[in-house]
């Protein structure tokens, strides 16, 4: 990998069909190590989760000199609460925020792009100012609201700012492509009558479905694994989300019971991966144009 | 509800001839701020309503069960004057900044570069390197990383390969704060996205131009692809910059919550919430939090003034 940058100088001028050849290979021999470099402790800890447990700490290799489902029946009952009832929170809470995220980044988007009002650029401006602020600055405040509200220990403080647009991340994002879209479309929509909400509804969301799918499923991969406002907001075990789980396993059980927490590992990124097998495209795409962050 | 009020704001324009200026602002403004609410309620109330409260906490002595106590700038100067852990979560965050940032863009660089000479396979390429982006933020990595470099864990036994016998790379102050680079380096998949985007967009004439006149490769990059880049290089050095200074999941976990072995990964972020939800120490922790703001504040001001001098934009 880091002989790549090198290997651009090899070649000046321009090089004979053989030697370009031999680049080629070179290149692909270089990417294919450096694959299987990145991608070696994830194939690792797949193995470890199948692994017998006494082989988990003698091996190196990705291969496990026998398949055993055992850890991971381990790991699902390890704790006093089951890994379902984390599994049925956390899909609660990312199910919620992706609605909330979709619904109000949506509105503040299509007021942005479409819409004529005073000051919009002022609002614009401080929008674009949380993209950079540091949630630390208002993360105790917050805190205390939700406290004085009663709802530490229930997951309107992880889902509630999603229904007011918090993430001022996604509402950039669809700016971006709701300015894109013809302008034509709601000024024939308005000759005809139709009100700005109509024009939001029927016209400019039924047009943005790849920007709203990329949205939602960022929304779902970012909130799945959010460990600090589960961390600070959620203290019942019969609340925790997977990530809390998890957390709570390597405290416990995990120093004793290294397959149960390596099962239960793999099993917390499958959402994620099956995201990343079908939607790639969609998220690479949406980092290529806006500049994601992860 | 919105639509009946946005309609209501259209008829009353049918029947005004000469609208009063509330009837304008009605018709003008009305339909943007409606659709504006969730966000400007959020906004106000969970963005501006809170730091307010917090630079007014920062002040304080406040333990979340008594009212707080108005101490004046003693914060602060605790802080500054007498605080030895502060120092040390500023030293450990710092060397994280300036090791991991600088290493995962230069990775993120080298990479999109060799995949965008066109060759076979980028998709399959490209999706592989941005694999660990996706997953790395993940409770899940920083308790593989945790068991990777333990010291029985994997990158010893594959070191042993080679006979050499590695210490426990995490439980060692001297080395533990590095796995939690390369973990970041490892995840050098979306910026290397954003750069491929990049090198995307450069003329390939120039290149042509440029090898015609004999420029070496190394001169086409130092005089064609660094400087068109730059814009992309300066937005990959905030973004991930700023994603930096907040890291706090990896080290939580790989420390348990401490931030050692003797605060070697005694994260900032990890420090003020020791502070805030360890020991309750509220006003404290808002202190801390401002400073971070001010750090974010100054490096990226800096980062913006100084970038006329080095990015190149079109004209």
């Amino acid at each position: 990998m880091s002989d790549g940058p090198a290997k651009l100088t090899v070649v000046t001028g321009a090089p004979a069909p053989g030697r370009k050849r031999l680049t080629s290979i070179l290149i692909h021999v270089a990417l294919l190590s450096a694959s299987v470099l990145m991608l070696y402790p994830l194939l690792w800890l797949l193995a470890a989760s199948f692994r017998p447990e006494n082989e988990i700490f003698t091996s190196a290799s990705i291969i496990p000199s026998a398949w055993s489902i055992d850890a991971y029946i381990r790991g699902w009952n390890g704790l006093r609460t089951s890994f379902a009832t984390f599994y049925l929170n956390s899909f609660i809470i990312s199910g919620l925020s992706v609605a909330g995220n979709v619904i109000a980044c949506s509105m503040a988007a299509f007021a942005f792009a479409r819409l004529n009002f005073r000051f919009k650029n002022f609002w614009f401006a401080m929008m674009l100012m949380t993209l950079m602020l540091p949630y630390q600055v208002t993360l105790i405040p917050q805190y205390v609201l939700f406290r004085q509200l009663g709802w530490v220990n229930t997951f309107l403080p992880l889902v509630v700012p999603k229904f007011l647009a918090a993430d001022g991340f996604f509402i950039f994002l669809m700016v971006q492509f709701f300015r894109g879209l013809p302008k034509e479309l709601d000024e024939a929509a308005q000759m005809d009558g139709c009100s700005p909400w109509r024009i939001y509804w029927k016209i400019i969301l039924p047009l943005s479905m790849p920007v709203l799918a990329t949205a939602a499923i960022f929304t779902f991969i970012w909130t799945w694994d959010d460990f600090f406002g589960p961390l600070i907001y959620l203290s019942e075990m019969k609340s925790y989300t997977v990530m809390l789980g998890l957390r709570t396993f390597t405290d416990s059980t995990g120093e004793s019971d290294y397959g149960g927490l390596f099962a239960m590992s793999v099993l917390s990124l499958v959402p994620i991966f099956l995201f990343f097998l079908f939607f790639q495209r969609l998220l690479i795409e949406g980092i290529a144009t806006t500049g994601m962050k992860r | 509800m919105t639509a009946r009020s946005l309609q209501s704001g259209a008829s009353a324009r049918e029947r005004a001839a000469t609208p009063s200026l509330w009837s304008r602002i009605w018709q003008n403004d009305a339909p943007g701020y409606l659709f504006l609410l969730p966000w400007l309620i959020g906004f106000l109330g969970l963005t501006i309503g809170p730091m307010i409260t917090s630079l007014y906490l920062s002040f304080t002595d406040f333990d979340l069960l008594t009212s707080p106590d108005w101490v004046g700038a003693n914060n602060y100067m605790r802080m500054f004057t007498n605080d030895p852990k502060f120092w040390a979560s500023m030293r450990v965050t710092m060397f994280f900044v300036v090791f991991s940032v600088p290493l995962k863009l230069a990775f993120a660089l080298a990479v999109a570069m060799l995949l965008n000479r066109g060759i076979k396979g980028l998709p399959m390429y490209r999706a592989l390197f941005y694999l660990p982006s996706l997953l790395g933020a993940s409770v899940a990595i920083a308790i593989l990383w945790r068991q990777i470099f333990a010291g029985d864990g994997l990158v010893n036994k594959l070191l042993l390969v080679f006979g050499i016998e590695g210490p426990s790379w995490i439980s060692n102050p001297k080395t533990s704060l590095w796995t939690l680079i390369i973990l970041s380096i490892w995840q050098f998949g979306s910026p290397m996205i954003i750069f491929l985007a990049g090198l995307r967009q450069i003329p390939q004439d120039m290149y042509e131009a440029a090898s015609l006149d004999g420029a070496s490769k190394w001169r086409q990059f130092v005089k064609i692809t660094l400087p068109l880049l730059t814009p992309v290089v300066f937005f990959n050095a905030i973004i991930q910059t700023i994603e930096a200074f907040k890291s706090f999941t990896p080290a939580f976990i790989i420390s348990g919550g401490t931030g050692n072995p003797i605060n070697s990964t005694l994260f900032y972020t990890l420090y003020l919430y020791q502070e805030a939800f360890g020991f309750f120490r509220m006003g404290y922790a808002s202190a801390l939090a401002w400073v971070l703001l001010a750090l974010v504040g100054i490096f990226t001001a800096f980062s913006f003034l100084t970038s006329k001098y080095w990015v190149h934009y079109d004209e």
